[in-house]
Parts: structure tokens; C-alpha cells; sequence
């Protein structure tokens, strides 16, 4: 499975990760040879197999429905980037 | 004031002279900082040092114990891992995303250690995020190996490992995805076990891969390993994949009176895959030694098969990137962490801020976790790798039907030189074979020290077992390290005193 | 030329009454200063984990058993990966190949009479935060109250062939979210949400490529954005053109809608099961609890109304519109009897809801209670009140506000309101204008109808409107 440049930087794109194009033909490379080893699952038989999600079979916990959480906005926006009247700030959004 | 040789002071013996009052807890948190300072520009074990919460923490243990409050625990010196969230503290995950990150609550198993009395040194470096073998990845530096500094110290819970070889902290906590704590274990010289799966709560704990990582302890002998366990497993409501199981006392089969055949009855099961070509022969010759101590302390051998764990290595390098190309995504540079200085707009800052962010090799991991989730994939990569992660489940399943514990090398090979793999990712993979396959299936594992190579470096040797036999496996390492010295050997040159 | 077909399919997000968030303890109430309700979870702080909410999973097994669905018994929690800032995680937990409900279908009225519209799934997810477009510096800001509250998706299946349907549709499905107590409704507040999936295709041909409208934050602009659509969509082939598959805004201010282009750059979710969640399992004696608890149903209730209370289809609908309402019927009716529901019935869709309307309140709020009228239908059966006199009551009732809880018999005295029935005191009225009035008297016996409502004008001015207009008839009559 070979990954064109294209392909890379469309992935980058999903995953939010700017990459330089002087970057592509190594990172290429190494993920050529990641999926390289990676590809030796296709020769497996699992046929009939019920796919492993989970390490335990465990059942979904179930909260009680009651409000447990006091304000803490301060104390959370502290690490912060950028707030204003208690709002986090980003770019404009455009719809 | 007494104070034992810090260089290789078990928990044990520490909470003993803390007991018979030869030493207060204040004394011996300031001998532990003096340690980590004098080792910090050599072996840059820790990322954060918290001097003055330590000494608030020894205080309030001698209190405590004047009090007549007593533990394990109390009183005794630790460090946690930088990706355990530690309120008040930097917690980094060893990346400059987390660089500046000061944690806004405590990690369950940080409560519980808290709980027990100990007292926090400061935080250890690990690989970036936890993804790679070598703490190489660290964006505060690599960290050295104590026993010979131009080798790595194994990874990612590296920061850990270093320190307890070095004397720096008597234990340490790690977290191990795809064996983050028993291949630094090995290659430190030290005792680590990761538990089964949901046996340590998540809470706290920055998620890697959420279904396999898990939190376990680090220490000089499987008897401390015991203790800390003890401390810091049990369920909790806030992971909802936390087991609800009763409370466990991990060190319950360690005071069995000695014996001659200590492991009587004991069957190890030994897969041919973890004796084939790729394994370094002063590793076999080690792990070949052990085999025989044991086997002279009663316990027989019986040959099992894993015929998958072969397919290890690209099961996990398909579940653990996917997982956390999603668990990464909330560092977006919009509520907490780094965030670009420069950029266009949304979309812009974003890949800014995580193309800054993130080193290489997390970088790398996200693409791939990215890619395998994406349309048209899902169903060839990450189906296919849950439905062999199943069948590798399941060869151990069967393994335990005709053994009770699976031994064989933690790592095919002792600590490489630093920089001897980061050009090559693939071989340092491929490295990992051994200790995936116990977070794939979610079993307990851990490592212990067995030996020594030539060259210096130490060998450990991995044993794994059902579900829930933690207590088993810290028994047989405990009476494997009452007839053996490997564990107690200490790094020349970290002796300070 | 072939007739052109609409085919809508509804996908409806209805924010679920719990106290506290889907994955977090966080609280759901609306309007808290920003940020304020968002926790540790719904802030996506590193390390946290979600845990579910058992009331939210309840609510959910409640509309599936009301819609008639298969209740899965094992569904899975996925995760839904996209950058946005009000997606705090970077990905929504919601559910993808298996969700909780399954099936099921609604049947609604329309003005061409009843349709069943089928029901794909309804599954559970969180809500994200909100994006506050004001500008903040230049910026925009990020408010996560909203985030992680627990919302039911419900899908339908491309079953309504009109924005009319649609409308009527979603209407049914917000009287049932509230009726069976899972959502409050509010529309203003974002509780019940729509996106339609819109396309069109002439008789005959195969489906055409749909467009999905959101924003749809009222039945009103539900019925002008689809209409819009629809003309959009059949002018553009008309034209030559195609139809592209993307998601639309509706703009309420120029009634249109129009392409979102930011949602449309790549979209790949990535769909995995979470990690963090094990299968939600959902037992059999849970499902048998649910059921055992489930409120009658409005179309059980209607069918019980007509049965029971011999009342018309029509008002049996209009009665269980809300369960508010049909229980505020029920409880005037057990005190006023069953023979007498009719008269009830008239109450309630007549001046009672014509006041709901005029104060723009709910029944919930009205300051007549189920016992007051029941009391006031009571004295204008036994003849104490006129029809007039009633209507005069209701309105000071409603005055006098909710809490007032004013006798009634008070109230008639008070106003004096209380009709003239005895037989001898208006005898005496009729003697005394017939007396009076020997002229008009002569008209009505030379067979002038009008002269005889003159008369009963004449009583009922001296009695000062109070006189029992069928029994000054009758006197009258006789009389004469």
C-alpha cells in the first residue's frame, strides 16, 4: 500500500497537522514502510471472527442522573489561550 | 538520622526505618531531591521537580505518623509519569503541545497515592504523548540510560525507569500501552507489571490508546511493585471501563513463610516465539539462566503456542494510531495547550498549532491512525486488526488452559545506543513484539530483572498471566528475586553519598 | 410532461430533560452565563473520560417503546471525528452501526386524512457548544454549556411526500417527545431540532439527490424552507440543471435557503466504536419497566375519550394535543361526570384555549384549574349561571390569577351573577312588564314575532340581565 503525496496531505488535512511539502517525500517513505509491515494482516483468515473492541467484556456503566459538577470556569480557563467574558476566543467561524 | 543507601533503598525498607523513626519523611524527600538534582544534567530523568510540594507532603506524613497514622505508603517518596494529572502541577506528557499545562485536577490512581501518604518528587520525561520505545521523543530531551548514559533507557515510561535505577525515587508509576512499562523495566534493570486492563482507573490519565493502555507500578523489587499496586488499583466510577471488582491486597501472597520450592506446582508455559532468531543471544543466555532458578525453586516448564503474536506489531500499529489520532484531537489550541502564534483563520491555527505542537513521530502515528479510520480503509485495516487482536486473545486463552504463567525475554534485546533507532521507527516496532501482546489481550504482564549482558546492560525477563493473576505473578517474581540478586544491582556511579 | 414527486426525509434532534449531561455531571439547565456548566469532561480536559447517563438511556427506551421500535439490546457507543470549536474533543460519542432504537413508525393526521410514516432509528449522542458569532475582539467566542447534553437523533424513512406532511410529522413528534416527558420541547431554546432531506423526481423515476436543509428552528420555517427547496430543486432540472448533494441553511430573514459551503470540505468521519464505552446493555426487565411506567398514549387516549365519553374524533384530538391538556379534561371530567364531558370538551377547545392563546401561556400555567371549571360547568348546568354569566366567571377566574383559587360561589355572589330561576319572583318581572307594556302586548297577540322579543328584552333589562332566558319564555308564552 503506497501513499501518493496527495493522499498524505489530504490525511494531514483531516487530522488538522500542517506539513510542509519539503517534508513529503520522507514522511512518504516512512509511512510507505509502516504500512508495508502493517499490510501482513491481510494474509490473516479471519473469517467468522467477531472483532475485539474492548479488553474486558464489561457492560456500559450507568451514571445516576444528578448534577455533580460545580463552576469551576476560572479555575479551567486559567490554561486558556484566549477568553473574553468567559467565552473561549478562536478565528471567526465562517458559516 | 540513618538513612539508608538511597541508590538501592526498596519501599519496603524505607517504610520500616520510616517506622522505627530512624528517619522522618522530610529527611527523606530533601536526600531524594538532592539525588534528582545532582542526576538531572546527566540523565534528565525528570521533567518537573516540585521541591516545595514534596517537602509540604513529607511534613504533613511525619505529622501524621506523630499522629500514629501508618501505610506502606506513608511517608515514602514517589514520581509520577508526565501524563498523569497532578492538580496544581505541569503536566507535560513530555510535549511542547502540554508544555506550559498546569493541571486542573488529580489523576485517580495521583488520589489514591496521595491517599496512601506518599509523597510526590516530580514528574518523569517519558516519549512524547507515550508513543515510542526509547524516550527519545521527549520534547524536554532524551533521557539516559544510569547504567550507561549513551544508551536510551527504553520507553516510554523511560523518565520512570531511569530514575528508580538511578536511586532517584524508590518507585514510580508508568503507564503501558504496548509495553511502556516492562520494556523500560527491562532495560533499566527494574521491576514494573502492567495489571489486566481496568484494573488501574484511566481517570487522570491522557489517553494514548484507550483500549489498551493501563497504569502500573515501577519499582526495585516485585515486593514494592505489590505495594504500589495495592495502592492504586480499585475501581472507580469516573472510567467507565474500570473493573468493578473488590479491593485487592497484591502483596497478600508475598508473606508466605520461605520455603525451599517456593513455586511448587508452578507451570511456565514457554511459546517457541519468544526463543526464535530475533532475540539477542545474551537475552536467551539470561532468560535461559532464570528458567533454571525457577524451575530449581519448583516450578516446571511446559511448551505452548501463541501462533499469532506474530501478527502483534501491525494489529497494534493499526488500533493504537487510530485510537489516538482521535484521543489527540482535543489538542486543538482552543481551550488549553499550545496554540499558534501565526495564522489565517480557523482552520489555519489549527494546523498550526498541531503541526508545532506535536513531534515527529506523534505525528506520524496520527497520519497512520488518521488514514486506517478513513473512508474506504476502515473495513481492511482496523476491522481486520480487531479481528486479530481477537485471535491473538484467544491463543492466550488457550495457552492458559495447559500453564499458569507465559515467560520469555520483556525485549528481544538489550537498551540500544541513543539515536541508533530513530531513523529507522520500523525496527524500533518491531522491538516491541514481545510486550504487545499482553495489551492487545489485556492481561497482566511484567518484568523482571534476570541478568546482565557483556556490555553492562541489564536483562529482563517478562511473565504474563490470566486475567486478574497479578498476585500470582508478583509472587513468583518476589520468590524469584528472594533466591536472585539482578534486581538489587545498582548502576555504578549513582551511588552520591 | 410526468407530475414531479417530493420525497422528505426528517432527521430530528431532541435534546433530552435530563438533569445532568450524557457523559459528564455537569448540569443541563439553559441560559447559565457561558461556560459555566461546562466540567473538566465537557471541556475535554486531558485525561478525563465520559460515563453515561442512565436517565438519558431510559428516555431513549421510553420514545422507542412509544413509536412502537425494536429496543436493541446491545448498541454501541461510536465515535464521530471533525474539527469544530464548539466540538470540544474533536470528535462526537454518538451511535453508528447499531443505535439503541430501532424501527418504529408515527402515524399522523393530514388534511388528506392518516399516513404512517416510518421511523429508521433514533440514537443517542451529545450535543456540541455554541459558537457566538457577536464579535469578540474580532474573534468568535465559545461557549460549552451546551456541550455533551444529551440529544435523541430520530431518523425517518423518505416518507412525506409535502412540506405539509413534513410539518404535521414534526408536530406529532414534538407532542409525543413531550408526552412521554424525554424532551421539553422548547424550540426557542433549541430542544427540538430539524434537518430535512429534501429532493424531488418526477413519477416513476428512481430518487433524486437530496439536499439537507438545517436550521429548521420552527414548524413555520420547516414548511417555507422546504416549499423554497422543492421550487429550488425542480426549477434548477427544469433548467437543465442538477441537483447537488449538500448541506443548506435556511435564512428565515429572506425566506431562502442556501449552501453551507464549510461543511462540505471533506467529510470523513472516521466512525470507530469508542473505546472509552463498553456496549451499552439494555436488559429485558428494563425494557418490561419502561413499558409498566409508559404513559397512555395520545392515539389510546383520543380512541378512550371517543369510546368513553362519547365525544367527537375531532375534539378526542384536539383534547390530547399535550397530556397536560388531556389530563386537565380528565380531572374536570371525573368531577363534573361523564355525562357532562361534552360540555367540558366545549370549555377547554373553546374559551379556555382561546385565552392559552391570547396570553401566549400553557396549560401547565393556567390560572383556572381542572376543579374551577369543573365548578363553573356545574353551576351552568343547574342553571345558577347563564352561558353569558359563565363566560363573565371564566374571565374573572382568569383574573384573579393562578394561585387565587377563588370559590366560585364566591365569585357568582361577589358579582351577582347568580341567574333569577325561581318561578314566583319571575312571574311577578312578567306581570309587572306586561303590565307596563299593554300596547306591545296587543302586537304580540295580533302575531308580530318581533313585539315578543321586545318583551323578553323589557324582563330581561329589569331583571338586570339575571333572569333565566328559557324560563322567561316559557312564562311569557304561557301568558300570553
Amino acid at each position: 500500500m503506497a501513499l501518493s503525496q496527495n493522499e498524505i496531505q489530504r490525511i494531514a488535512y483531516l487530522a488538522r497537522i500542517k506539513i510542509d511539502d519539503a517534508m513529503l517525500p520522507r514522511l512518504q517513505q516512512q509511512l510507505d514502510s509502516i504500512f508495508e509491515m502493517i499490510d501482513a494482516l491481510s494474509k490473516i483468515n479471519t473469517a467468522g471472527v467477531t472483532p475485539m473492541a474492548h479488553a474486558q467484556p464489561l457492560a456500559l456503566p450507568l451514571r445516576k442522573d444528578s448534577v455533580a459538577e460545580p463552576d469551576r470556569r476560572d479555575h479551567y480557563q486559567q490554561a486558556a489561550p484566549a477568553v473574553s467574558d468567559g467565552l473561549y476566543l478562536v478565528p471567526k467561524v465562517i458559516e | 538520622m540513618i538513612l539508608p543507601d538511597l541508590s538501592r533503598a526498596t519501599v519496603a525498607e524505607l517504610s520500616a526505618g520510616l517506622t522505627a523513626r530512624q528517619f522522618s519523611s522530610l529527611e527523606l524527600a530533601e536526600a531524594y531531591l538532592a539525588r534528582i538534582a545532582a542526576a538531572q544534567p546527566t540523565l534528565n530523568a525528570f521533567v518537573t521537580v516540585d521541591p516545595d510540594g514534596a517537602r509540604a507532603a513529607a511534613k504533613a506524613a511525619d505529622t501524621a505518623r506523630a499522629e500514629g497514622k501508618s501505610g506502606a505508603l506513608l511517608g515514602i517518596p514517589l514520581a509520577q509519569k508526565d501524563l498523569f494529572m497532578t492538580e496544581g502541577l505541569r503536566t507535560t506528557c513530555s510535549s511542547k503541545m502540554l508544555a506550559n499545562f498546569v493541571a486542573p485536577y488529580d489523576a485517580h490512581i495521583v488520589t489514591a497515592l496521595k491517599q496512601a501518604g506518599s509523597v510526590l518528587l516530580g514528574k518523569t520525561a517519558m516519549d512524547e504523548f507515550a508513543m515510542g520505545s526509547s524516550t527519545e521523543t521527549s520534547f524536554f530531551g532524551v533521557v539516559r540510560n544510569p547504567w550507561q548514559p549513551d544508551a536510551v533507557p527504553g520507553g516510554s515510561s523511560g523518565g520512570s525507569a531511569a530514575a528508580v535505577a538511578a536511586g532517584l525515587t524508590p518507585a514510580a508509576t508508568g503507564s503501558d500501552t504496548g509495553g511502556s512499562i516492562r520494556q523500560p523495566a527491562s532495560f533499566c534493570g527494574i521491576t514494573g507489571i502492567k495489571p489486566t486492563y481496568g484494573i488501574c482507573s484511566r481517570y487522570g490519565m491522557v489517553a494514548f490508546a484507550s483500549s489498551l493502555d493501563q497504569a502500573g507500578p515501577m519499582a526495585r523489587s516485585a515486593e514494592d511493585c505489590a505495594l504500589l499496586l495495592t495502592a492504586m488499583a480499585g475501581h472507580d466510577g469516573r472510567d467507565a471501563t474500570s473493573l468493578p471488582r473488590p479491593k485487592e491486597d497484591y502483596s497478600r501472597e508475598l508473606a508466605t513463610p520461605p520455603s525451599a520450592k517456593p513455586l511448587e506446582g508452578v507451570r511456565i508455559g514457554l511459546p517457541d516465539v519468544f526463543f526464535g532468531d530475533g532475540v539477542d543471544a545474551p537475552v536467551v543466555a539470561a532468560i535461559e539462566a532464570a528458567l533454571v532458578e525457577l524451575c530449581a525453586l519448583g516450578a516446571t516448564t511446559v511448551p505452548v503456542a501463541l501462533p499469532n503474536l506474530g501478527y502483534s506489531v501491525p494489529t497494534y500499529y493499526v488500533l493504537a494510531p487510530a485510537e489516538a489520532s482521535s484521543n489527540l484531537s482535543r489538542f486543538d489550541g482552543v481551550r488549553y495547550g499550545h496554540r499558534a502564534a501565526q495564522y489565517n483563520d480557523l482552520s489555519d491555527m489549527y494546523q498550526k498549532t498541531r503541526a508545532e505542537g506535536f513531534g515527529d513521530e506523534v505525528k506520524r502515528r496520527i497520519l497512520v491512525g488518521t488514514y486506517v479510520l478513513s473512508h474506504g480503509y476502515y473495513d481492511a485495516y482496523y476491522l481486520k486488526a480487531q479481528k486479530v487482536r481477537r485471535l491473538i486473545a484467544d491463543d492466550f486463552q488457550a495457552a492458559f488452559a495447559q500453564c499458569d504463567v507465559i515467560l520469555g525475554p520483556t525485549v528481544p534485546t538489550v537498551a540500544p545506543l541513543l539515536g541508533a533507532q530513530s531513523q529507522d521507527p520500523i525496527k524500533m516496532y518491531l522491538n516491541d513484539i514481545f510486550t504487545i501482546g499482553a495489551n492487545l489481550a489485556g492481561l497482566p504482564a511484567m518484568s523482571v530483572p534476570c541478568g546482565f549482558a557483556p556490555n553492562g546492560l541489564p536483562v529482563g525477563m517478562q511473565l504474563q498471566g490470566p486475567y486478574f493473576s497479578e498476585a500470582r505473578l508478583l509472587n513468583i517474581a518476589h520468590r524469584f528475586q528472594q533466591a536472585t540478586d539482578w534486581h538489587k544491582r545498582t548502576p555504578k556511579g549513582m551511588n552520591h553519598e | 410532461m410526468s407530475k414531479w414527486e417530493i420525497v422528505i426525509g426528517l432527521e430530528t434532534h431532541a435534546q433530552l430533560s435530563t438533569k445532568s449531561k450524557m457523559f459528564s455531571g455537569a448540569s443541563t439547565a439553559f441560559g447559565a452565563a457561558p461556560n459555566t456548566q461546562a466540567c473538566a469532561v465537557d471541556l475535554a480536559l486531558p485525561g478525563v473520560l465520559p460515563v453515561a447517563n442512565v436517565g438519558a438511556v431510559e428516555r431513549a427506551i421510553r420514545f422507542g417503546l412509544a413509536v412502537g421500535a425494536t429496543i436493541n439490546t446491545t448498541s454501541i457507543f461510536a465515535r464521530k471525528n471533525y474539527f469544530y470549536p464548539d466540538l470540544p474533543k474533536g470528535y462526537q460519542i454518538s451511535q453508528y452501526e447499531v443505535p439503541v432504537v430501532q424501527g418504529g413508525s408515527l402515524t399522523i393526521t393530514t388534511s388528506a386524512g392518516q399516513k404512517t410514516v416510518r421511523l429508521t432509528r433514533a440514537h443517542l449522542e451529545e450535543d456540541a457548544g455554541k459558537s457566538l458569532h457577536e464579535d469578540f475582539h474580532g474573534m468568535t467566542g465559545i461557549d460549552l454549556n451546551r456541550a455533551g447534553t444529551p440529544l435523541l437523533e430520530i431518523v425517518t424513512e423518505p416518507d412525506m411526500a409535502s412540506a405539509e406532511e413534513a410539518v404535521v410529522y414534526a408536530k406529532a413528534l414534538h407532542a409525543l417527545v413531550r408526552w412521554i416527558g424525554i424532551c421539553d420541547g422548547n424550540m426557542q431554546e433549541g430542544s427540538f431540532r430539524c434537518d430535512a432531506n429534501v429532493s424531488v423526481r418526477r413519477s416513476g423515476e428512481p430518487l433524486g439527490t437530496r439536499c439537507e436543509i438545517k436550521n429548521l428552528n420552527s414548524f413555520r420555517f420547516m414548511e417555507k424552507a422546504i416549499e423554497f427547496e422543492v421550487h429550488r430543486q425542480i426549477e434548477l432540472i427544469e433548467d437543465g440543471g442538477k441537483v447537488v448533494q449538500e448541506t443548506r441553511l435556511f435564512d428565515p430573514d429572506i425566506g431562502e435557503t442556501r449552501s453551507m459551503r464549510s461543511k462540505e470540505d471533506a467529510h470523513d468521519y472516521r466512525y470507530f466504536p469508542d473505546p472509552d464505552l463498553p456496549p451499552l446493555m439494555i436488559g429485558d426487565d428494563w425494557i418490561a419497566r419502561v413499558q409498566r411506567e409508559m404513559p397512555e398514549l395520545p392515539a389510546a387516549m383520543a380512541a378512550r375519550f371517543i369510546a368513553d365519553y362519547v365525544l367527537p374524533a375531532y375534539d378526542a384530538e384536539q383534547l390530547t394535543a399535550s397530556l397536560a391538556f388531556a389530563r386537565y379534561f380528565e380531572t374536570a371530567t371525573n368531577i363534573v361526570g361523564k355525562a357532562n364531558a361534552k360540555i367540558v370538551a366545549n370549555w377547554m377547545l373553546g374559551e379556555l384555549s382561546a385565552a392559552l392563546n391570547r396570553h401566549e401561556i400553557d396549560i401547565e400555567n393556567a390560572p383556572i384549574s381542572p376543579q374551577q371549571l369543573a365548578a363553573l360547568v356545574t353551576r351552568v348546568q343547574d342553571g345558577t349561571l347563564s352561558n353569558k354569566g359563565g363566560k363573565e366567571v371564566f374571565e374573572a377566574l382568569w383574573q384573579s390569577g393562578k394561585d387565587s383559587k377563588n370559590d366560585i360561589d364566591a365569585v357568582i355572589a361577589e358579582r351577582s351573577l347568580q341567574q333569577i330561576s325561581d318561578e314566583a319572583a319571575l312571574e311577578k318581572m312578567v306581570d309587572d312588564v306586561l303590565a307596563q307594556n299593554p300596547a306591545i302586548v296587543a302586537e304580540v297577540r295580533a302575531g308580530k314575532e318581533k313585539a315578543f322579543n321586545s318583551l323578553v328584552g323589557q324582563i330581561m333589562k329589569a331583571s338586570r340581565g339575571k333572569a333565566n332566558p328559557s324560563q322567561v319564555n316559557v312564562l311569557l308564552k304561557k301568558k300570553l
